[in-house]
């Protein structure tokens, strides 16, 4: 009796004690959730879900104060895999938020522009080149669309383009189902 | 180990080729090769534009070396190949360039893509400049292949796949297989090629094994190709050093794909999203393989492909050797021009090839075969109905996946169970299509699906670089931050008069005070004349003292 007792404690000292090293040695930083909510949003970082970035909005749906159905660049496939990763049920997307539009990126309209770099510094992504009293111009490549530099423009000169369609982003698209259309109005 | 010996081992290579395997599924279709291959190879001619698109291959599209206005040569490279899956372009005939810009090219969405235009002279000058012709027995390999990268050269068979890289990618190979099996029903580019050129065929084929250095090479034909088998061992006969096997595999659609075609010949499987020379193994078209004799052996770039013009939709059906460039409207004249009641202009064969809406396209190094057909031979589907689950399309499958299965999945956006069921092994083949009783058009599924993968994946990653860029920027506003409210401290402290410099100042005062102090010491001192005396000089110092004190007593007396 007294020597499994005594066997028993001892084993809970030792494992406690790997457990409590453990804890210290490999300590996450981080929320692993956190990491994964973000890594679904699509980084717009636009602000439209009133979080200032999709970090932030991450951080507010992994501590329950955000709902998952508040970003509109990502619409209703991101609202799917969040619903999916956190096993909620989808909602649809709050309009309060906006709406899910195709993507679009922003060009400077550069006989406009008179260099006040205002742009560059609402830029969330440093998409925008320029200096002061320079001509700006936007990184296409790198732009997310998230039109965070049209309001500060005191003289109206960036222009949201949908993104060209090209041979390389061309997708083939889904048949057209006869049966389908007349299933969906009888 | 263990796994090792659990799974089957590949089969030997037979050196003979005695045995031809079967692959899953596939169809035995009604040939109609005949209407092109019962004439010569005709030459198209050089046209009054050339229309150069700059991603004719797969990987990165070339970059342009060319501007408008530009004199250019026909051998010249007028793009060069960015990164290691590219291919330069060269200009095939002489001319001017007219113009760099969006053109529509044989592409199924028909956008316009970036191209170099070329107005021909006619005079077809070739560039001064070509590079050396070479003897491939005595160059070293780097050279070789680098000579073939240059020819931007890629697989002529269909996909466009750098031929150098896949020379290039160092695998022990047991086995080349020149593949001489037409890809579709109709197309006859390659019994063409087979018939009417197999001696420079054969040369290229001999190029190739130098450089891959296979144990065995063979060149595949099919059993209809009689007369190509037969101008293929004409041209090996008493001459055959190097060993090059012909042989004949069975006609069945789609024999032509290299892992079906790999299956017949060897009975191994490519490993599912792997490449043939995983197992040993590499595939080279006849084009390829004409074109890289072409290459080394008369210094000619990628210029011309032999392209089958046919269908109904064409006078007189035909093989015709093209120039890179060439618009089809001037390929479909060569070929005496449409018939009446033209219905649509395909891109590649009846079963994989596409529709494009103008005949302004030009010829690209991929395009085997321009399908011209009326209504009456290639008549519209007829609407789709619903999936029966009859399971046929899993009966033909030559890839051995389940076709129904992976229409349900594409068709309710669920890629993630599509690639589990094998969607990227899909060769696009279209036999599932051909025989689907409800008229399916199941390939389009799989094509969506696909592209809507791959461009989901680009988002992806753009989005990684957008979280990248984000946190770096959020870095860098807290740095600037931070080194501004220090700065900020500084001058407050000068202010206040708390800074370093007082701190010296302090110091400074406090040493002169030590100096006062040292100086008050000294002067409380004794003498320092009053030691070391001799003992006269003692008596004299008493005696003042002895004098001094008397005259002390005597004043204060007298007080």
């Amino acid at each position: 009796m007294l020597s499994a007792l005594i066997a028993l404690g001892v084993l809970a000292i030792v494992i406690g004690l790997v457990l409590g090293y453990s804890a210290l040695r490999f300590h996450v930083d981080s929320d692993p959730v956190v990491d994964q909510i973000d890594a679904l949003l699509p980084q717009t970082q636009c602000g439209q879900c009133t979080y200032a970035g999709c970090r932030p909005y991450a951080e507010a749906i992994a501590a329950g104060e955000a709902e998952i159905n508040q970003c509109p660049p990502g619409g209703e496939a991101t609202i799917q895999a969040l619903a999916d990763l956190l096993g909620v049920d989808p909602k649809p997307l709050n309009p309060e938020h906006g709406e899910h539009k195709d993507k679009t990126v922003v060009v400077i309209d550069e006989q406009v522009c008179i260099g006040c770099t205002l742009c560059i510094q609402a830029c969330p992504v440093d998409a925008i080149l320029g200096a002061p009293k320079q001509m700006h111009t936007v990184i296409e490549s790198e732009c997310t669309g998230c039109n965070l530099c049209i309001p500060p423009c005191p003289v109206e000169c960036i222009h949201i383009v949908p993104v060209a369609k090209t041979l390389r982003n061309w997708s083939w698209p889904l048949p057209v189902e006869p049966g389908t259309e007349v299933a969906e109005h009888g | 180990m263990a796994e090792a010996s659990r799974k089957p081992l590949p089969p030997a290579i037979d050196p003979d080729f005695t045995r031809r395997y079967r692959f899953h599924g596939g169809l035995k279709l009604a040939g109609c090769r005949e209407a092109a291959s019962s004439r010569p190879i005709q030459q198209a001619g050089i046209p009054d534009q050339l229309i150069l698109p700059l991603a004719q291959h797969i990987g990165e599209p070339a970059e342009c070396l060319v501007k408008p206005g530009d004199t250019v040569y026909r051998g010249q490279p007028v793009a060069r190949a960015i990164g290691r899956i590219s291919a330069p372009v060269h200009a095939s005939s002489s001319g001017s360039v007219l113009a760099i810009e969006p053109r529509p090219v044989p592409h199924p969405s028909g956008l316009p893509a970036p191209c170099i235009v070329i107005a021909t002279d006619g005079r077809d000058t070739p560039a001064p400049d070509l590079p050396p012709v070479l003897d491939y027995l005595h160059t070293d390999m780097d050279t070789l292949l680098e000579h073939i990268r240059a020819a931007g050269i890629v697989g002529l068979g269909g996909a466009g796949f750098p031929t150098y890289a896949k020379l290039a990618r160092g695998d022990a190979i047991e086995l080349l297989v020149i593949n001489g099996v037409e890809c579709e029903p109709c197309i006859a580019c390659d019994d063409g090629l087979q018939r009417e050129r197999a001696h420079e065929l054969i040369e290229g084929v001999r190029i190739l094994q130098h450089i891959v250095q296979p144990a065995a090479c063979v060149i595949a034909v099919e059993d209809n190709m009689q007369e190509a088998e037969r101008a293929l061992r004409a041209a090996l006969d008493g001459r055959n050093e190097t060993g090059i096997r012909v042989v004949n595999v069975p006609t069945i659609y789609p024999t032509g794909g290299e892992r079906q075609l790999i299956r017949v010949l060897t009975g191994r499987e490519v490993p599912s999203q792997g490449f043939p020379s995983d197992i040993g193994i590499i595939v080279q078209n006849v084009g390829t393989a004409a074109a890289v004799h072409d290459a080394v052996v008369k210094a000619q770039p990628l210029l011309s492909r032999i392209v089958t013009v046919t269908g109904d939709g064409v006078q007189q059906a035909c093989n015709m050797e093209v120039l890179i460039g060439t618009p089809v409207s001037h390929l479909i004249a060569a070929a005496g021009g449409y018939t009446d009641h033209i219905e649509r202009l395909l891109i590649g064969g009846p079963m994989m090839g596409y529709a494009v809406g103008t005949d302004a396209v030009p010829v690209i190094k991929t395009t085997n075969c321009i399908l011209a057909v009326t209504a009456r031979s290639m008549p519209a589907p007829p609407p789709a109905v619903p999936c029966i689950r009859c399971g046929r399309c899993t009966e033909v499958c030559p890839a051995n996946l389940l076709p129904q299965e992976l229409y349900w999945f594409a068709r309710s956006g669920n890629h993630d169970a599509a690639q589990d069921y094998g969607l990227f092994d899909c060769i696009e083949c279209g036999c599932c299509a051909h025989v689907c009783p409800s008229h399916i058009p199941l390939v389009q599924y799989y094509r969506h699906a696909k592209t809507t993968i791959w461009e989901q994946e680009k988002q992806k990653q753009k989005a990684d670089i957008a979280r990248l860029r984000h946190e770096a920027r959020l870095e860098r506003l807290e740095r600037i931050r931070h080194e501004r409210e220090e700065r900020l401290a500084h001058r407050k402290q000068a202010v206040t008069g708390k800074s370093a410099g007082d701190a010296l100042r302090q110091a400074a005062i406090q040493a002169a005070l030590e100096r006062v102090r040292q100086k008050k010491e000294e002067a409380t001192a004794t003498p320092r004349n009053t030691d070391n005396l001799t003992p006269e000089q003692q008596r004299q110092i008493e005696a003042v003292e002895q004098r001094r004190r008397e005259r002390a007593a005597k004043s204060q007396d007298t007080d």
